[in-house]
């Protein structure tokens, strides 16, 4: 996250600067921080806030950070083995003191945050008021309205001036003026962020006598009018949001059908070990992520560039020495092969519960992929999402230039359209066969990479997602990487539609009953291949 | 020929002999091996969905079993331990049950972890009168004189919990959003906090339930439903999801950007164990209800934290042989076989019966620094609960506690038609 990065450089950057003054702290404050009760607490991180003295920020940011301790009524800041007295800055021996940590709540978290933005409202560069108007834009205290004020007068920039003036609205709407409430509710018609909806919820909320929170009803109408004005703002991104989770399902089941699409929609096989082809995918990723922890801890968010073609290699190579041994002697026998694969299918399994053990392994997301993009306020795209819907294009992509344009891909489409015609012309045909199916067992353990980063990895990884696998290809057409493509986004999205209206359960239970139907209406799925080329 | 078939019929007989000998001396030597030692059966999910959790249990109760042998064992005999996987097959675990009961005739089981393998093991037990320590906190609405529960019933976990959550230093939560795994655990407990919720003044419109099913991996539309939820009001949400959904539910939170002192997410099926491998700093915050947790300071928590990382090393346990972690099932475990131990002691055998009536009573010095004891009558522990918030480190800071152990309730008050219901196992089992 390169803004969060900055906006750190800046923040240090400028606590440096103000290193130089004098510590004039409210002593009484600070040690007011380590009382036990939580209404103390917070009444001492707003004087220190009030009082509008950067030197606090180091302090609240320790406390944030469970750095805060109190030893024999002094509070000092304990980083590692090293401890500093917060008041003076002093080193402090702590092998006498026995510091107590300070625990702080979300109570008190909350505090500690609108505290440290209404600190970092005087800070000169935008960026960081910037993001303390924001945090405050969300719900200030009430000992931070001076303050608030005091700024927004000397703030220049409109952006941050709005937040600052929603800021100001989030306390004034609890003010006992109802003319200055309404004026405050108008204020936060203007936002787009979550917590102003549940804030102006509040209002209309019925107490335990039985009477609204908000005694005034043109206050209250305004209020509603202002929730329907920022849910048509949010309407738009939430749309978006909804979408992309629909995308973002389908093409994990793009790529973990893909390949499944290669060996069973153009060779024909049923090939029950595909999920497996997946999970071998998944642990060599674990396996290089381990490698590069061990060996190359500096350049960890750069593994996923070797796991790729590594995973790709791994399931390849497994895929092609199935073929070779024992799925070429089953062509043509369709039940034979299926029974064989699943046997395999276990073998693998055990194999690799044999060798990693029965328990989930960890693979950690390089840093990039963590967080997400934001739309407006209230909708995030998490980072790990998008790049595997990049991945999965950009996988597909690969994939259907390599049938089109390459000869191999020219062979292999003869091969799987008319194999005796095509022995004919003197295409080696076996030799397309073992390399059809490596590349479906490769694009199969390219699936197992993107599987990876979102879900768990396991032995048993593989067989959540054979049954997906077969459904996509099948309600896609076998034999059209087309269809195998529309049907998986399409998957996605209906089985995401559904999800809050039906739940989890009964949803996945509609898109099968959804897919029975519609094979039964059209066997050949989607798309079906026209042609004498229909009964190769 | 004649003195042939006689050497022959003589040879016959000797070989005869030779055998049966043979057969005795095995046999004795299989009584000599059973007198030596007591068969303690360990019924937890080494593989599936459920491992992530029930591991860690299975390699805690070997511990434990080392630790007894190691001071003399139990009525001076050695305990065997017999580890079996069921596979978090729910099925499985009923016949790998009776295969423990009946074939390699346990004396006691220690194992299961979600309710739905508890029910499935159930009848075996009554069936063979069986003793199971049930380690888990759980939905109540059971008691089987078969079965001592050494984990949290619900008026040890989840009201506790979802009462901090409503008061001003929890927030001051207005709406829930219950979200669990599909199954018996989770319902049932949604359902004794939907009553509790409304006994409260709670409406209808403010809860919201959804579950998923089992490995569900796919958080999005519920997180994003749960933001959508949070713009009417103050909300908090209860997770109740079981097993390895865990990982990308923590995740998606994180990545969509859901912070713990907006929408705080209290999990009762979540602790060290599960977020081992969870960037836990965007998580900060969020809360879990448990009856012990491993950042406890008290010497017997020192002491079960040091036993536990010595035994993680020397058995070269993956991830716990460099970053050793305890939890709350794992200190129950721990107490019921402790208290097991006792029992035996004092009724001076194994056999079933006897070990149930002097349960009654035991107290243990647990780890979370409290007297556990195990109640006179419904067979269930007295713990004290806390509530903790996760930490940058994925610990947990207590945030709140109860000032002495309480008793259990397995028959939530909350639920209709449970006022009438006795507060003990009946003493012969229903069929």
């Amino acid at each position: 996250m390169p803004k969060s990065r900055l906006i750190a450089l800046l923040l240090a950057g400028w606590l440096l600067a103000l290193a130089a003054p004098a510590h004039a702290l409210d002593a009484a404050a600070v040690a007011q921080l380590a009382a036990e009760d939580s209404a103390a607490k917070i009444e001492a991180v707003g004087k220190l806030a009030a009082d509008g003295d950067a030197a606090a920020i180091p302090i609240l940011r320790a406390l944030q950070n469970d750095e805060l301790y109190a030893a024999e009524g002094r509070i000092l800041i304990v980083r590692g083995d090293a401890a500093t007295d917060a008041l003076t800055g002093e080193p402090v021996d702590t092998a006498a003191a026995a510091p107590e940590p300070i625990v702080v709540n979300n109570r008190i978290r909350n505090a500690i945050d609108s505290a440290l933005a209404g600190l970092r409202l005087v800070a000169p560069e935008r960026e960081l008021r910037l993001a303390a108007a924001r945090e405050l834009a969300g719900g200030a205290g009430a000992a931070m309205l001076p303050l608030i004020r005091a700024a927004l007068e000397r703030e220049s920039d409109a952006e941050i001036a709005d937040l600052l003036a929603q800021a100001a609205a989030t306390i004034e709407i609890g003010s006992p003026d109802p003319e200055v409430r309404r004026g405050a509710v108008r204020v936060l018609g203007r936002s787009d962020r979550p917590q102003t909806l549940e804030l102006l919820a509040g209002l209309l909320r019925r107490n335990a006598d039985g009477d609204f929170v908000e005694p005034d009803a043109a206050v209250r109408a305004e209020a509603e009018a202002a929730i329907a004005t920022i849910e048509a703002r949010l309407f738009v991104p939430r749309a978006i949001g909804a979408l992309f989770s629909g995308l973002s399902l389908g093409s994990v089941l793009l790529l973990a059908a893909l390949g499944l699409a290669i060996t069973f929609g153009l060779m024909g096989i049923i090939n029950m070990a595909h999920g497996e082809m997946l999970m071998i995918g998944a642990y060599t990723t674990f396996v290089v992520q381990t490698i590069f922890r061990r060996y190359f801890p500096e350049a960890f968010d750069a593994y996923l560039l070797v796991a790729v073609p590594a995973a790709f290699l791994a399931a390849g190579l497994v895929g092609v020495a199935l073929e070779r041994t024992i799925i070429r002697h089953l062509y043509g026998r369709p039940l034979e092969t299926l029974l064989t694969t699943w046997g395999i299918s276990l073998i693998l399994i055990q194999a690799v519960r044999t060798v990693f053990g029965a328990q989930n392994v960890e693979v950690a997301n390089p840093s990039w992929m963590s967080g997400g993009f934001h739309l407006g306020a209230d909708v995030v795209l998490p980072s790990n999402r998008v790049a595997i819907v990049l991945f999965a294009a950009l996988v597909v992509l690969l994939v259907g230039l390599f049938l089109a344009r390459t000869r191999l891909g020219l062979c292999v489409r003869a091969v799987t359209q008319n194999r005796a015609m095509a022995d004919c012309m003197g295409i080696p045909t076996p030799r397309v066969d073992w390399m059809t199916f490596g590349l479906g067992s490769g694009i199969a353990g390219l699936g197992g990479v993107a599987l990876s980063q979102i879900g768990n990895v396991g032995p048993d990884l593989g067989q959540s997602y054979i049954v997906d696998s077969f459904m996509v290809v099948v309600l896609g057409g076998v034999g059209q990487l087309w269809g195998t493509i529309i049907a998986a986004i399409g998957l996605g999205e209906v089985n995401k539609f559904l999800e809050p209206y039906a739940g989890a359960v009964l949803g996945k239970i509609f898109v099968l009953v959804f897919i029975i139907l519609f094979i039964q209406k059209r066997p050949q799925g989607l798309f079906a291949l026209k042609g004498r080329a229909a009964e190769a | 020929m004649k003195s042939d078939a006689t050497f022959g019929r003589r040879r016959g007989w000797r070989r005869m002999v030779l055998g049966a000998a043979a057969a005795l001396g095995l046999a004795a030597s299989a009584v000599a091996q059973a007198a030596d030692t007591i068969k303690v059966g360990i019924l937890h999910s080494l593989s599936g969905t459920m491992a992530i959790s029930e591991t860690v249990l299975k390699d805690v109760a070997l511990m434990t079993i080392e630790e007894i042998n190691a001071q003399g064992g139990v009525l001076g005999r050695k305990l065997e331990p017999v580890v079996v996987d069921p596979a978090s097959n729910w099925p499985l675990f009923a016949e790998k049950a009776r295969q423990l009961l009946a074939q390699d005739k346990v004396a006691v089981v220690f194992g299961c972890w979600t309710s739905v393998s508890r029910k499935s093991v159930l009848p075996v037990f009554e069936e063979l009168n069986g003793l199971l320590f049930y380690p888990v906190q759980y939905e109540g609405e059971e008691l089987s004189k078969n079965v001592f529960y050494t984990g949290a019933a619900p008026n040890q976990q989840a009201i506790p919990a979802v009462e901090y959550l409503m008061s001003e230093e929890g927030g001051g939560a207005k709406r829930w959003f219950l979200l669990g795994t599909d199954y018996v655990y989770p319902r049932t407990t949604n359902k004794i906090l939907r009553a509790f919720l409304k006994s409260k003044g709670v409406a209808d419109k403010d809860i919201e339930e959804v579950y998923t099913p089992f490995g569900h991996t796919d958080y999005q539309t519920i997180v994003a439903n749960i933001k959508k939820f949070a713009a009417g009001g103050k909300t908090a949400v209860v997770s109740t999801i079981n097993g390895d959904s865990n990982v990308p539910f923590y995740k998606e939170l994180a990545n969509q950007g859901l912070k713990a002192k907006d929408v705080p997410v209290v999990a009762f099926s979540v602790g060290e164990e599960e977020l081992r491998g969870v960037d836990t700093r965007p998580l900060v915050g969020h809360l879990a209800a448990w009856n012990y947790f491993m950042s406890l300071k008290n010497p017997a928590n020192d002491e079960f934290k040091r036993k536990w990382a010595a035994y993680a090393k020397a058995k070269n346990l993956p991830g716990h042989k460099d970053k050793p972690i305890t939890n709350d099932p794992m200190e129950a475990t721990y107490i019921g076989i402790h208290m097991w131990k006792q029992a035996v002691e004092k009724a001076k055998t194994t056999d079933v019966d006897a070990v149930i009536k002097a349960m009654a009573g035991q107290t243990f010095k647990a780890p979370s620094g409290f007297i556990a004891k195990m109640d006179e009558k419904n067979h269930h522990l007295h713990k004290p609960v806390f509530i903790g918030e996760v930490r940058a480190d994925g610990q947990f800071n207590v945030v709140w506690k109860t000032p002495g152990p309480i008793r259990a309730q397995p028959w939530s008050p909350y639920i209709p038609g449970n006022e009438n219901k006795k507060d003990e196992p009946d003493l012969i089992a229903k069929n």
